[in-house]
């Protein structure tokens, strides 16, 4: 019995925080819905993160020029860190990083469907930087202020290099639409197949999402996913007419009345066969991560048995930080760190 | 603080650190994340490439997780106690004319 009154203590100091807009930090006490809703998102922007280095990493190989290349690299290299700050969120919920990389490649968990479209044209990795990353940054900029303190922290990381991965986009965009009309068509083609998977990244509509009042109630989440989607094309709609694109949408149109576009809808059908399964490259994918952990595990093991066999305390602390002077030191000769 | 169990069999998992990251001279190292790593030497090349991709450091700390002692939010109201009732620490507490300068 004092277990539960405790437990209601420990529910309204929760929703107190939650109330005051504060965050929530890991050792806090929260209510296991909460816990397992963030596991569940926080691990699922960890894996999109990761699998979404792929359809770009195709055309590392094959970029135009030494300049494009070492963008798409920096870009491709950034996704990684921004999978990897994520996963460093998801495991302060007390999941472990071997068991989210075993639910992504066992497909229990779920990643992001836009990335589950092929890359078949080079002017896609200058569509997935406008279009796919500017959704994401219109998603992720709420996030910053999430409830749950790592997650936020991480957020803020992943936007500041957001920024770049949109503008190297446009701008590999606006360089094409400045060639000949062969490159113009291939930046036509390439809108037309990812404008409607674009907003589709948001989620099914609100009145299908069933989980959205209880995350926005509990602050983990900052805005509905019809709220998000509207305010992506707004955005994006000056963005195609300076590029000189059309985006494939008859209903698309300026609505006077409400200060914002009117689109149509995608074909929310499409979406939940992508995300159940059958997508283009579902099972690519998937396969593909695996592929690398399996090939990776030497890798880890041969690290693990030299970290073993070169153990020698002290001497990796003197490499770590240059050996501060004596003074620096207290009497029994540990470094002072603050 | 998350411990991380002494398992040291190859197919363990990598042992967490904390990362720790001074911005810039004259700031303090800034916890900015944690990530995995078979030894320390590790730990810290990865967080250079993790954490510090755009010159955001002069210096890194990389600490193993299990080394850290924290203290308990269950306690935080005892713990805390003590400087609670003592307003007296605060230079509002004193009443000083207004007229007085530089003070």
């Amino acid at each position: 019995m004092s277990t539960s009154t405790d437990e209601a203590r420990l529910e309204e100091q929760f929703e107190a925080v939650i109330a005051r807009h504060e965050r929530i930090e890991p050792r806090d006490w929260m209510p296991e819905g909460y816990r397992r809703t963030l596991v569940r998102q926080v691990a699922q922007h960890a894996h999109s993160e990761i699998i979404g280095m792929q359809p770009e990493g195709a055309w590392l190989t094959r970029a135009p020029s030494l300049r494009r290349k070492a963008v798409l690299l920096a870009k491709v290299q950034d996704e990684a860190g921004h999978g990897l700050y994520l996963y460093s969120a998801c495991e302060t919920l007390g999941v472990s990083r071997a068991e989210l990389t075993r639910m992504l490649i066992d497909g229990r968990q779920k990643y992001s469907s836009i990335f589950n479209y092929p890359t078949l044209s080079y002017a896609d990795v200058g569509t997935i930087g406008w279009l796919v990353d500017g959704a994401a940054i219109c998603n992720q900029v709420p996030l910053c202020r999430t409830s749950y303190g790592p997650y936020g922290r991480a957020m803020i990381r992943v936007c500041k290099e957001e920024s770049f991965h949109q503008r190297q986009g446009y701008e590999l965009l606006m360089t094409m639409m400045s060639g000949t009309d062969e490159q113009r068509a291939m930046v036509q083609e390439s809108v037309d197949r990812f404008w409607w998977p674009a907003l589709m990244m948001f989620g099914p509509p609100d009145d299908a999402s069933p989980n959205t009042a209880r995350s926005l109630a509990w602050g983990i989440k900052r805005n509905t996913n019809d709220e998000l989607r509207q305010k992506f094309v707004d955005m994006t709609v000056p963005q195609a007419e300076r590029l000189g694109v059309t985006l494939p949408d008859p209903d698309l149109r300026w609505n006077e009345e409400r200060g914002a576009h009117d689109f149509g809808q995608p074909d929310w059908d499409e979406l939940t066969r992508v995300i159940s399964g059958a997508g283009p490259c579902n099972a690519e994918r998937i396969a593909h991560r695996r592929r690398a952990h399996e090939d990776g595990a030497w890798v880890r093991e041969a690290a693990s048995a030299f970290a073993r066999a070169t153990k020698e305390p002290g001497r990796d602390r003197a490499q770590v930080e240059q050996a501060p002077g004596s003074s620096l030191r207290d009497p029994d000769g540990r470094v002072e760190t603050r | 603080m998350t411990t991380t169990p002494n398992d040291t069999s190859p197919r363990a998992e990598w042992p967490l650190y904390e990362v720790f990251v001074r911005g810039k001279r004259g700031l303090n190292h800034v916890h900015v994340g944690s990530l995995h790593a078979a030894d320390d030497t590790m730990a810290l090349h990865h967080a250079r490439d993790v954490y510090t991709r755009r010159n955001e450091g002069v210096s890194i700390w990389v600490v193993r997780a299990d080394a850290i002692t924290a203290s308990s939010p269950d306690e935080k109201d005892p713990l805390f106690a003590p400087s609670g009732d003592k307003v007296y620490r605060h230079p509002t507490f004193y009443d000083v004319p207004a007229d007085v300068p530089h003070m």
